[in-house]
């Protein structure tokens, strides 16, 4: 960290801006926050609403295109904000080698389960 | 504090430490900020729900039957229940932080006004949605 002698805390903090590359993904967990926030509200009113539903009932209710499309609107906004959030979680708390492990699963999990996901609905969506 | 004696004894007297979190009283605003986080490293698991979920579904009838089946048991409800007051809680405390990246509601008063509204709605938005889900006759 330090260039020598003549360097001060403050001048080798100065000018290195605050987080790079970081602030594209506070960014992305806000806009994430906000496509979840009716989304998800949208998610459990549904399920409430067909918690009564058979397997039939439910596939049909899935496969209509505004079921389907939101979905996977929301699996897809739900894995990336989970990925971002999970991400912070693992900076913040774990200091060992384990810490590059953990961000590279967290973030292979993700989009390995919002594929799934997506593609489960697309089966449905399209008919079996 | 005496900064002075402090200053002085700078050698060997051990400076003191900012608040740590093991001897730190928990006070709503420190409780909520590591709540979000609790909730939604559960959340997580809530999404790996919902996937075998959709999965099960595409997978036909008996997969989805089992899925169901696991989800109505007494510990699947449990967990379904800790799910839904995990999501109001989060959701209740991300708009609260959505505020203040708006840079409102800084105010002491408004950050304890705005703690306990999180509190009392995520517990009154879970409880709603438990009562209109058994008046539907469902479960889960």
């Amino acid at each position: 960290m330090s260039r020598g002698p003549m360097r001060s805390p403050l001048a080798e903090a100065m000018g290195l801006g605050s987080s790079k590359s970081g602030r594209a993904e506070w960014w992305a967990e806000r806009v994430t926050a906000i496509a979840l926030a009716p989304l998800t509200l949208w998610f459990v009113a549904s399920i409430v609403a067909t918690s009564r539903a058979d397997y039939t009932s439910f596939v049909a209710w899935l496969a209509t295109p505004l079921a389907s499309g939101l979905m996977i609107l929301l699996l897809v906004a739900l894995f990336w904000h989970t990925a971002l959030g999970l991400q912070v979680v693992i900076e913040d708390y774990v200091h060992s080698g384990f810490k590059f492990v953990a961000l590279i699963a967290v973030r292979l999990g993700c989009f390995a389960l919002a594929a799934v996901g997506v593609l489960a609905t697309l089966r449905i969506a399209f008919g079996r | 504090m005496d900064i002075e004696a402090e200053v002085g004894q700078a050698g060997p007297k051990p400076r003191p430490k900012s608040p740590n979190i093991q001897i730190y009283r928990p006070q709503l605003t420190s409780v909520l900020s590591i709540g979000n986080r609790i909730t939604g490293v559960a959340l997580s698991l809530a999404a790996v729900a919902l996937v075998v979920w959709l999965s099960s579904a595409a997978a036909g009838p008996q997969a989805y039957a089992a899925c169901r089946g696991a989800l109505g048991s007494l510990p699947g409800q449990i967990v379904l229940f800790a799910f839904t007051f995990a999501f109001y809680f989060h959701l209740c405390g991300g708009v609260r932080h959505l505020v203040w990246d708006t840079v409102h509601g800084f105010e002491l008063r408004a950050i304890y006004l705005s703690g306990w509204a999180v509190v009392a709605l995520s517990a009154v938005l879970t409880a709603a949605t438990w009562i209109v889900s058994f008046q539907l006759g469902g479960r889960g």
